[in-house]
């Protein structure tokens, strides 16, 4: 898959003869930094829309948004009805799985090889997970393994988009950092930070952390001399049934997978398999949208994270592979008569009810004068190309209170080469190993009030929405090269602008 | 928890069909103003007996901490027990004003992770990966680590207990403040499952002479620093309810006011009520899923937050000293409007009553709620299953009353209908 980008930056650097200051600003990378603001403006910039105020449409929070649970409450047009389906799923979601055999039958099944115990005990508030501030074990943060094909077979179902990744052969798709008693943990995830300094047009240096990760301690013997790692922490939870809703042809007609109108930002659809479907789909959820649906999202992350078989993925020992016999004969705790099912339908599709309907918080502040100006240089800047600001939904089956809403996501949903610095080499799906989906900027500024933290991008890397900002590549570095070129003042607003979504 | 009452399925069901000849019918209307000072007064008196009955509850304990009899911890077990039964009976007024819902989870999370607090069973296990705090014991550690940040614990104070424990580590299981970390305090860890019994802590857990299970000083300033900070806030939000009073002053006005208080009525009726504290623990069958599983008294909870509803729409409340708080109600507009469907929902709340009551004497008489709820109990489940059904039945009578007063077009915060997706999609 060849990708062409920064076909733009030419154009911009021509455009804008501010060599004087591109002498001056480097990347952090070594690469120096060509384009500037207000080069990307082509487009006017489209006047303040009063719904914005309401990035979730009807179905936006009616809660609080200066409490740790802004991210906590229902959509704010969900009937009386639906509201037991929510607050059940908000329980199961919260509940604690226990090692089989258990006197508990409906709650066991934990592992035998698991990253959290429960679903919460990742998506903490339902905000977004970070690495460890300590010694500690990561909770709301793992990493994914894989392996390049090897046979005819495997890359036979790539092709047919039945599977996303080869999983390591012995350690499976992710490392499970905790194991019920009597079996091997798998490892440990190491990271190492090293100190990049990124140098902004005003000379403000900026200091970003680069992390390496590694396998510590592996429990199942060496990985496979081909393993790629890829970090991941917990997103957070928010508006994912109106994401889900956006139709299909909405997100299409936004790719651009050759860069037909020569803008330097390609934007593809993942195409991934749909179980409930059978057949492959666009995907939306997870870092690198490899999942068509909240529901196999969800199902996904019972199996992988928690170690608890579905009828999605129907497999009671989770990511135990055939080579890790001991966990695959561990006693489980499967329902009678489904010897791989270990949650029940009606209590995954409550989990997924719920996970759908973590209403979206009301914008703070958006008409505050710094608030308009950043907003206008978020577009002058380019960022709006990928953070796509709005769709409307199309009907969303059973829940029409998410149906026809108009949403302020600010994504694209598609996949960006986000540039060697981001790039964890590994693919999934059709996003190879450069390639990002572009995450929705919707409720990132109460990070520090749901989260207690404020660390971003796929694994936590960036202390604040800066050094977010300083890491983007690829086909948003003009976009990261017109952010560093601003002044203070400037860089102050379009943050304030981002945390105002 | 908000929820909508503009988007309320719309029922084809119309106040005027249903209201059959109106001159006959309707009663005369009562002012909305009204209504809405009778609904804050109710929550003025009902708040105000949780604080006086929290107050008693602070002296039982004082007394027990003096002097650490089974007697006086008996006697503290029994006041906890009746403050509960006006704290219940406000939960109605929780959600829909906000002021409410923010501070609610200082004195009434659940479920707890007990071992944060104290000692435990070895059942409970030693360590949960999420929860760096599940076995903290503040009582028998001076020192706490949060992730990289040491907390010091060594004098137990409101403000390590309310600004360091509560949820900490950002993990809702921590409760170490409200009427449940006290509960645990009182009456230790139900190690008796789905089987009969509560949490049996002896008294001598708080004797320092004759201490039992260690630290019975720490134990013992856990509880008085716990109960106090219960009667603070209490005091806050009886406060609130006062005239000018926050909380009274964000009920609203006109039909906004009137949207506050069914939003209140529906969502605790289903969504809270029926479906996390009920229908869950039926799925489940686990007796973790019980809303007072140390002292057993979770019947009277779900009681008492079934009668809350019933106060609110009737606009009478009978205060613990028997006088009682009453003027024009949510029911009497509705009935000057549709005459039938206020007795549908009369009807309905009274029918809810029967079922919850139905529980309670199944509680003293049969068997704990944690065992109705146990896997194979058929007729313990059957008790349950009625009163989430009846629960149902009446947010559906509330939902044709919302209709009714045309309540479910209210703008959201004053802006325009987004919810109308022709103005949306133009």
């Amino acid at each position: 898959m060849s990708r062409r980008r920064r076909t733009g930056v030419t154009v911009v650097a021509t455009v804008l003869s501010l060599a004087a200051v591109a002498g001056a600003l480097h990347s952090g990378f070594g690469v120096p930094v060509v384009a500037s603001a207000a080069a990307m403006s082509a487009d006017a910039i489209p006047p303040l829309d009063p719904a914005e105020a309401l990035p979730g449409g009807a179905a936006t929070s009616r809660a609080s948004t200066d409490t740790a649970n802004a991210f906590s409450d229902s959509s704010g047009n969900l009937p009386f009805e639906r509201e037991l389906d929510f607050k059940v799923g908000n329980a199961i979601f919260r509940k604690f799985w226990v090692s089989s055999p258990s006197s508990t039958k409906a709650s066991d099944g934990l592992g035998p090889l698991y990253n959290a115990r429960s679903c919460q005990g990742c998506h903490l508030k339902d905000g977004r997970g970070h690495p460890p501030s300590g010694p500690e074990e990561a909770v709301s943060m793992f990493l994914r393994l894989s392996i390049a094909p090897e046979t005819d077979k495997q890359r036979a179902l790539l092709a047919e988009h039945r599977i996303n990744v080869v999983p390591d052969p012995v350690y499976g798709g992710q490392l499970q950092s905790f194991a019920v008693q009597g079996h091997a943990v798998e490892g440990r995830m190491l990271i190492a930070y090293e100190e990049v300094p990124a140098a902004l047009a005003d000379g403000t240096i900026v200091s970003l952390r680069r992390p390496t990760y590694s396998v510590g301690d592996p429990g199942y013997g060496p990985l496979h001399e081909g393993v790629m790692l890829s970090p991941r922490v917990a997103p957070q939870m928010i508006g994912l049934g109106l994401l889900e809703a956006i139709p299909d042809a909405d997100l299409l007609a936004n790719a651009d997978p050759d860069d037909a109108d020569g803008d330097g930002i390609s934007g593809r659809v993942n195409l991934v398999w749909s179980i409930a479907d059978l057949t492959a789909k666009p995907g939306r959820f997870g870092w690198k949208a490899g999942n068509p649906t909240v529901a196999q999202q969800a199902a996904d992350a019972f199996a992988g994270d928690i170690g608890i078989g579905s009828s999605m993925v129907p497999h009671a020992a989770g990511d135990c592979t055939d080579n890790q016999p001991l966990c695959l004969s561990a006693p489980n705790g499967s329902i009678k008569g489904k010897p791989e099912i270990e949650i029940g339908d009606d209590l995954l599709a409550l989990v997924a009810f719920y996970s759908r309907n973590l209403a979206v918080p009301p914008r703070r502040d958006a008409e505050d004068p710094a608030v308009l100006a950043g907003r206008t240089l978020f577009h002058e800047i380019g960022c709006a190309a990928c953070h796509h600001p709005s769709f409307v939904t199309g009907e969303a089956e059973g829940e029409p209170h998410l149906s026809h809403q108009k949403i302020w996501p600010y994504t694209d949903l598609l996949l960006h080469d986000m540039g060697d610095g981001l790039a964890d080499n590994r693919p999934e799906g059709l996003a190879d190993g450069r390639e990002w989906r572009t995450p929705p900027l919707w409720g990132i500024g109460l990070t520090q009030t749901v989260s207690g933290h404020t660390l971003f991008l796929h694994d936590g890397r960036a202390r604040n929405l800066t050094e977010a900002i300083l890491w983007h590549g690829g086909e948003a570095e003009a976009a990261r090269n017109g952010f560093a070129a601003l002044s203070a003042a400037e860089r102050e607003a379009l943050i304030k602008f981002v945390s105002s979504l | 928890m908000p929820t909508t009452l503009r988007h309320l399925p719309t029922l084809l069901l119309s106040a005027s069909l249903l209201a059959g000849p109106a001159d006959l019918a309707r009663a005369a209307e009562p002012e909305v103003g009204a209504v809405l000072a009778t609904y804050a007064d109710i929550a003025a008196a009902a708040y105000g007996d949780s604080l006086a009955t929290a107050k008693t509850l602070q002296a039982a304990v004082d007394r027990l901490i003096a002097e650490p009899s089974e007697t006086n911890l008996a006697a503290a077990r029994e006041a906890w027990k009746a403050a509960r039964v006006p704290y219940m009976q406000t939960e109605a007024f929780r959600f829909g004003n906000r002021v409410v819902d923010d501070w609610e989870g200082r004195v009434n999370s659940w479920p707890l992770d007990e071992g944060l607090i104290d000692y435990v069973a070895g059942e409970y296990g030693s360590e949960s990966a999420e929860n760096p705090l599940y076995v903290a014991n503040v009582v028998a550690n001076r020192s706490i680590r949060i992730g990289a940040e040491t907390i010091d614990a060594s004098t137990i104070t409101r403000e390590l207990l309310a600004d360091k424990l509560q949820e900490g580590g950002g993990i809702e299981a921590n409760v170490a403040t409200g009427y449940h970390a006290v509960e645990f305090l009182l009456w230790g860890q139900d190690l008796n499952g789905t089987g009969p019994g509560a949490g049996a802590r002896p008294a001598t857990d708080f004797d320092t002479a004759n201490c039992t299970n260690g630290h019975c000083d720490r134990r013992a300033a856990y509880l008085k620093v716990a109960t106090d900070l219960l009667v603070e806030d209490l005091g806050t939000m009886a406060a609130d309810w006062a005239d000018g009073g926050a909380a009274r002053r964000a009920v609203g006005e006109g039909n906004a006011g009137l949207a506050t208080i069914f939003t209140g009525l529906g969502s605790l009726s289903y969504g809270e009520l029926a479906g996390e504290r009920m229908k869950l623990g039926l799925l489940v069958h686990d007796p973790e899923e019980e809303h007072d599983c140390f002292s057993d008294n979770t019947h009277n909870s779900h009681y008492y937050d079934a009668l809350g509803i019933l106060n609110i729409y009737r606009g009478s409340y009978t205060r613990i000293d028997g006088s009682v708080v009453k003027g024009p109600s949510p029911s009497d507009i509705v009935k000057a409007k549709a005459p039938e469907i206020d007795g549908r929902v009369n009807a309905a709340l009274d029918a809810t009553m029967e079922r919850m009551t139905a529980l309670v004497d199944r509680a003293k008489s049969l068997e704990a709620y944690d065992q109705m709820i146990g896997e194979g109990n058929a007729e313990g489940n059957a008790a349950v299953d009625q009163a989430v059904t009846a629960l149902l039945r009446q947010t559906k009578e509330i939902e044709r009353a919302v209709t009714a007063l045309e309540l479910s077009s209210i703008d959201f915060e004053g802006s325009d209908s987004l919810d109308n997706p022709a103005a949306v999609l133009q």
